[in-house]
């Protein structure tokens, strides 16, 4: 008898330390070694990796590391890996062209066993790659590549998108331009000859006609994506001397134009108006001059707010990288953070979430990402918007660093279209169903 | 007559970055029959190391006018440094070879070099904005232009008076031409082609690090700066006749010309407006404008 109850007592003990082991374990239970292996793509050369494509990588890097650790801050604190495995990263250079973006993302699917596939920063890279996701059934979130015609010309099961598109900043632009200066009667437009140059430039101008119709367009000028020099067409500007000027220029491209207007006084009774410059501040110093209107493509480095996990992500970069995190690097962050909660509730069991399970779950998905609020509310719940940001240049001379004052968030039913509109048909209709208060 | 104004002051100065950073390109090609990819690689080299002096200098806080002494120099380190290396440890081993081997053998070396600018200085751009703005602006009604894109119009015109001179004016020169020429003929004659060719490379590397210096505190300097100096010094050189001088002055003026008029009158084609010009001057003249049909020695 003593001894059937020793046994019993030690079966106990057993089942019982097995049983807590158990609870202890993070998220689902999975099997033992496995890894959540996600494909990372963004530009790793040529003119842009420096300014938006390494920091994209770094924001991956970074918030993967974290994840694993269990050390994001709250609400997502201690919850490690993805579906309780740990994220392995794949990264992959996007500045192959289209073509070989398609046999990199095929090798991907196929040969690098990747779960799931995140990234992309040029718009098109993700139009190639969209319908080739749906044909190998692989779960792609896209993190940036800009252009609102993804998901408005398309219909795609496996594909995501878990930041705003580029309408947002151009109806921001022109909102928050005309209630600095109402009485603003010409524009001009300076952006690249590219799909996002173009869209930018055409959400803007469109924004301007909807909200002031006197308002004429008296110079565009699209140039050589990486051209790099821009005296004649400072020239031309200086010629037609319009009250306004947009560019979406980001990057190298951006910083040139900077320092080639500034020395022949461009800036001068012109109103800029730059909706992705605000990454470069901090290399262009005191040459960006203050008073430009200034975008970092949503509500992110020097607009993200100021919460547990906006002030983690910025210091946390700063800290590592030696300089604030651009818009890439966010999108790219919260793009991971995404894919992580949506796999995590669709997680049953120990078997790895099927990619339709996680795209289930990532629709009409809200959460917190890093100083802003995601909601996966358009184009089936396939689009994320955000709140957007805006605000004023100004150099801080006595600290030596640049600055942003006057920002001004919009929420995001005022500058995204309702669900099923698309971006131009919207902005001419009169913003129609938007919410600003 | 604002517009033509700006037209033609526009066209200059973009003609003078043209025909500082085309002008070695095509020398080589004329006396060495190498088409040098890796010349973007040195353009990018020398705007590298001049952003990283430039910054240093100023950091120093030394005189601020002296950054334009620290551009040549840069220049000059860059391009004698790497002209030795390239000639030295590459090209001597292509003489003779057919010319598509040479062009894939620099190819090669482009593509190395991207990668050793990518160890050196890793992906972050270096700006070196500050000579940019120190020689202040000049007005001519409603036309203000920047002296250092002036400057730019001022050195294109010494390299271009330069080359001219050593060229026509110098015994080196005419031994120069000579290969050009006839490079066989010239062999017989005991001029030693080796040195001839080592010397130009070295001279085409410098204007070729020289482009890249000047420009440097123009732009941001970053990755991938050499692939489209390659693309637009290749369509200079093809429109001027490859290997000729005079041509690429020519071929650069109509192209710098081409693109402000462009960017005035048809925004929307400044893009392609390079490329339409060099198509059309190919399908008038296969050779380029000022180049010569040459017989193929069998």
């Amino acid at each position: 008898m003593r001894k059937t109850t020793s046994t019993l007592a030690l079966l106990a003990m057993v089942s019982g330390a097995a049983t807590s082991l158990i609870a202890g374990l993070p998220g689902p239970a999975a099997s033992q070694g496995e890894k959540y292996r996600v494909g990372v793509v963004t530009l790793l050369a040529g003119p842009f990796a420096a300014s938006i494509g390494v920091p994209a990588k770094n924001g991956a890097e970074m918030v993967a590391e974290a994840i694993n650790n269990g050390t994001l801050p709250a609400p997502y604190m201690g919850s490690r890996g993805i579906a309780g495995r740990p994220i392995e990263l794949v990264v992959v250079d996007e500045s192959t062209g289209t073509a070989k973006q398609v046999t990199e993302f095929r090798g991907l699917a196929e040969r690098r066993e990747t779960d799931a596939v995140i990234g992309y920063l040029v718009a098109g890279s993700c139009l190639a790659v969209a319908p080739v996701a749906d044909e190998l059934k692989m779960l792609t979130l896209f993190s940036t590549c800009s252009t609102p015609r993804i998901f408005e010309d398309g219909d795609y099961k496996y594909v995501y998108r878990a930041s705003a598109h580029l309408t947002p900043d151009g109806v921001t632009a022109a909102r928050y331009l005309l209630k600095r200066t109402p009485n603003v009667k010409t524009i001009a437009g300076l952006n690249w000859n590219t799909a996002y140059g173009q869209d930018a430039w055409r959400d803007f101008r469109l924004s301007m006609l909807a909200l002031k119709p006197d308002v004429e367009a008296i110079n565009e000028q699209f140039t050589t994506f990486g051209g790099g020099q821009y005296g004649s067409e400072i020239s031309a500007l200086l010629a037609k001397k319009p009250q306004v000027l947009h560019t979406a220029f980001a990057g190298g491209d951006f910083e040139a134009f900077v320092v080639q207007m500034t020395a022949r006084g461009l800036q001068q009774g012109m109103q800029m108006v730059m909706t992705a410059g605000a990454g470069s501040m901090f290399r262009l110093g005191d040459k960006l001059p203050d008073g430009a209107i200034i975008e970092d493509r949503g509500p992110f480095s020097f607009f993200a707010r100021p919460t547990a996990l906006g002030n983690w992500f910025r210091t946390t970069y700063e800290q590592r990288y030696g300089t604030m995190p651009p818009y890439t690097a966010y999108h790219m962050g919260q793009t991971l953070l995404a894919l992580k909660i949506a796999a995590d509730k669709a997680s049953k069991g120990s078997a790895k979430p099927a990619p339709e399970e996680i795209g289930k779950a990532l629709e009409q998905l809200r959460f917190e990402a890093f100083g802003t609020t995601v909601h996966m509310s358009r184009s089936k719940g396939h689009q994320a918007v955000t709140e957007s940001a805006i605000g004023v240049s100004k150099f801080d001379r006595a600290k030596g660093v640049p600055t942003v004052t006057d920002i001004t968030y919009y929420p995001a039913d005022c500058v995204n279209p309702p669900d099923g509109v698309k971006s131009e048909a919207w902005i001419k209709s009169g913003f129609k169903g938007a919410k600003c208060e | 007559m604002a517009t033509l104004a700006f037209i033609v002051a526009d066209g200059i100065i973009y003609a003078s970055w043209l025909l500082i950073v085309a002008v070695g390109m095509t020398l080589v090609y004329g006396v060495m029959r190498i088409l040098n990819v890796a010349h973007g690689s040195l353009y990018a080299l020398g705007a590298y190391t001049a952003a990283t002096m430039v910054g240093a200098w100023f950091q120093r806080g030394y005189v601020p006018l002296g950054s334009f002494g620290v551009l040549l120099a840069a220049a000059l380190v860059v391009g004698v440094v790497m002209g030795l290396i390239l000639e030295l440890g590459l090209l001597r081993f292509l003489y003779g070879r057919d010319e598509v081997v040479v062009v894939l053998a620099t190819y090669a070396t482009f593509l190395i070099l991207e990668d050793v600018i990518q160890l050196i200085w890793g992906v972050e751009a270096r700006p070196a904005p500050q000579p940019y703005s120190l020689l202040g602006t000049t007005s001519v009604g409603p036309l203000v232009l920047n002296n250092y894109d002036l400057s730019l119009v001022a050195l294109a015109l010494v390299v271009g008076g330069i080359s001219w001179w050593g060229l026509t004016r110098t015994v080196a020169g005419k031994v120069l031409l000579a290969v050009i020429f006839d490079r066989e003929m010239a062999e017989a004659c005991g001029i030693n082609v080796r040195r001839v060719f080592r010397v130009t490379f070295l001279f085409g590397s410098v204007l070729g690090a020289l482009g890249g210096a000047y420009t440097a505190p123009m732009i941001s300097v970053s990755r991938g700066l050499g692939v489209d100096v390659i693309v637009l010094s290749f369509a200079v050189v093809v429109v001027g006749g490859l290997g000729s001088i005079p041509g690429a002055l020519l071929g650069a003026t109509v192209i710098g010309l081409s693109r402000a008029c462009a960017v005035h009158l048809l925004p929307q084609a400044e893009v392609f407006a390079i490329y339409l010009i060099m198509t059309l001057v190919l399908i008038v003249r296969p050779y380029g404008l000022l180049g010569r049909q040459r017989l193929r020695k069998i």
